[in-house]
């Protein structure tokens, strides 16, 4: 499969588009858990019941249109092959959970990957909207008429004291999961990510890096979400989780013109170091690959680099996972094999860049 | 201990998670962790570190619930009716079988949704539009009552009258839901 081939199928709308903030937000998600009143939670039920809540969802939603969506398509897992799951998982499409645990999982999904509902994971149904940038509203927004969509063919589990009834007394209530991804490279330069974030915590969010938690975060990516879902309504838990996000964006935007002034020479080294290493290694691991793609980004970011488009961080991130590096091979790969294929992937996914930068510069004279 | 997932390296990273309501042991290298904590990353089910929280404040709570039963002499088992799990499953696993377990359970549940929710035990989100309908009518009617007082305390009769109309035919219109109200 050529490279450009394999790019038109893997890369989603959220990773290659642009939303406001998206120098610093690469997305904003929503997630809401629900459950059937008349079945029991998958934490028990029989496979009985399973089944006959995925054969609910195949008739009553899969193959049917819902603007502005498309039509949706039903995923079984246990028709998938392990590959095509772990790309589903890398996408963000699904969960790990549903990928490898639950026998009667499935998951609706649009046609643009923008909306996924997963089916038997830890509750009946979760739906996720994930959109670029900062737009939480809109993706709650989304996710609501998708829930009353759902409503108008099931019984939710809800109690008025409770709210929505989930499986983990720790979604109980709105049932809702806000969380943004933010690329704060400047922060964690300046070393005041370790005093920011229990800080936020304070605020009853939760900030995650690549092991679910501490200041190093692989691509100096977070993930910021909110811990409460009890005696807040959803409009208040997203305002909330903006309002501390746009403190952070601004925080990083300080942190980024402190860094051009004080090191300005220091930092392009940095930068064009990272750049060289993507563009000329040949063997990679994630972690390495990740700190580079971060320095090169924010090269963008500051104008130090120009000719590479500023969704290469989101898009690569994604794509030098084990499974999708898997998927372009066409096959399983080792670990050690996966380090030499990722560098190969990104050398020429770079290269593309270059080609369509001079095909423009062509174009202009 | 060897790494389950490449089975070469040293497993340097445990963790437990529970799969339908069993609890399995993960173990994995340094390198095969950090390419699963890539996949973890966007998940909601960044699993452990709720689940740990979660763990812990059950732990919490059972040694004083032992404490109180024993006095009471006989230990009274506390088991969900429609799915049979006991409470004593439920602070193992952190997840509950049913939503009457909500409930059956409910008497325990007080504090450690309390204690979850930075203090907060009822709900103040979204209603289902088609089964809350009653419950939308019963929130309204409450506002509307509210009202109907601030405008007898302003000796605003005549408002007073058309809420209090409103408020009639909401009650009426509640009375079709049947008896509980849902
Ligand atoms: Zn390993
Ligand atoms: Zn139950």
């Amino acid at each position: 499969m050529s490279l450009e081939k394999f790019l038109n199928t893997a890369v989603s709308s959220w990773m290659s588009q642009e939303g406001p903030d998206s120098d610093i937000v690469l997305s904003s998600r929503i997630r809401l858990a629900r459950n059937i009143e008349d079945f029991q939670f998958p934490t028990v039920f029989t496979n009985e019941e399973a089944q006959e809540i995925v054969d609910l969802f195949e008739k009553t939603f899969a193959y049917k249109s819902y603007v502005p969506f498309g039509k949706f398509e039903l995923l079984k897992m246990n028709e998938l092959q392990p590959i095509e799951k772990r790309v589903l998982v890398e996408k963000h499409l699904i969960s790990p959970h549903l990928a490898e645990d639950c026998a009667f999982g499935a998951c609706l999904l649009s046609e643009n990957e923008e909306v996924s509902i997963m089916i038997n994971e830890e509750d009946h149904i979760r739906i996720q909207c994930l959109f670029p940038g900062l737009q939480l509203t809109e993706a709650l927004d989304v996710a609501n008429q998708l829930d009353d969509w759902i409503e108008t063919h099931v019984n939710y589990a809800f109690d008025e004291k409770r709210g929505y009834l989930t499986s983990c007394p720790t979604n109980v209530g709105t049932g809702m999961r806000a969380s943004v991804m933010m690329h704060l490279p400047a922060l964690v330069l300046t070393q005041q990510m370790n005093r920011i974030i229990p800080a936020i915590n304070q605020l009853g969010l939760v900030v995650r890096g690549t092991y679910g938690e501490g200041s190093e975060a692989l691509g100096n990516i977070f993930q910021i979400s909110n811990q409460i879902t009890l005696g807040k309504s959803e409009e208040d838990i997203v305002e909330d989780l903006k309002s501390v996000v746009q403190q952070l964006i601004a925080q990083e935007r300080m942190a980024r013109e402190a860094l051009v002034k004080t090191s300005n020479i220091q930092l392009e080294d940095r930068i064009f170091r990272s750049y060289g290493i993507l563009t000329n290694s040949r063997i990679i691991e994630s972690k390495e690959a990740a700190q580079c793609l971060s320095d090169v980004r924010l090269g963008i970011d500051l104008g130090y680099i120009r000719n590479v488009s500023r969704s290469i961080l989101n898009e690569l991130m994604i794509l030098m996972q084990p499974g999708f590096l898997q998927q372009y091979a066409g096959g399983a790969l080792r670990p050690s094999e996966r380090d030499v294929r990722r560098a190969t992937l990104i050398r020429e996914r770079l290269k593309m860049e270059e080609r369509k930068y001079q095909e423009m510069e062509g174009d202009e004279e | 201990m060897i790494c389950q997932e490449c089975k070469q390296r040293p497993a340097t990273l445990h963790f437990t998670k529970i799969i339908n309501g069993e609890k399995t042991e993960v173990h994995l290298c340094e390198h095969c962790a950090q390419e699963r904590g890539e996949m973890l990353m966007f998940s909601e089910n960044a699993g452990f570190s709720i689940n740990n929280l979660l763990a812990g404040l059950l732990n919490l709570e059972s040694p004083l619930k032992e404490a109180k039963t024993s006095a009471f002499q006989g230990p009274e088992i506390l088991q969900c009716e429609r799915c049979k799990m006991t409470y004593h499953q439920f602070t193992k696993v952190g997840r509950f079988g049913c939503s009457d377990c909500y409930h059956t359970f409910s008497r325990h549940l007080q504090p450690i949704l309390r204690r979850l929710h930075s203090g907060n035990a009822t709900h103040a989100g979204k209603i289902p539009k088609r089964i809350g309908g009653a419950i939308h009518i019963r929130k309204q009617i409450e506002k509307l009552k509210q009202k109907l007082q601030d405008l007898i305390v302003r000796e605003e009769f005549e408002k007073a009258a058309n809420v209090r109309d409103e408020i009639r035919s909401l009650e009426s219109r509640l009375m079709e839901y049947g008896e509980g109200g849902l």
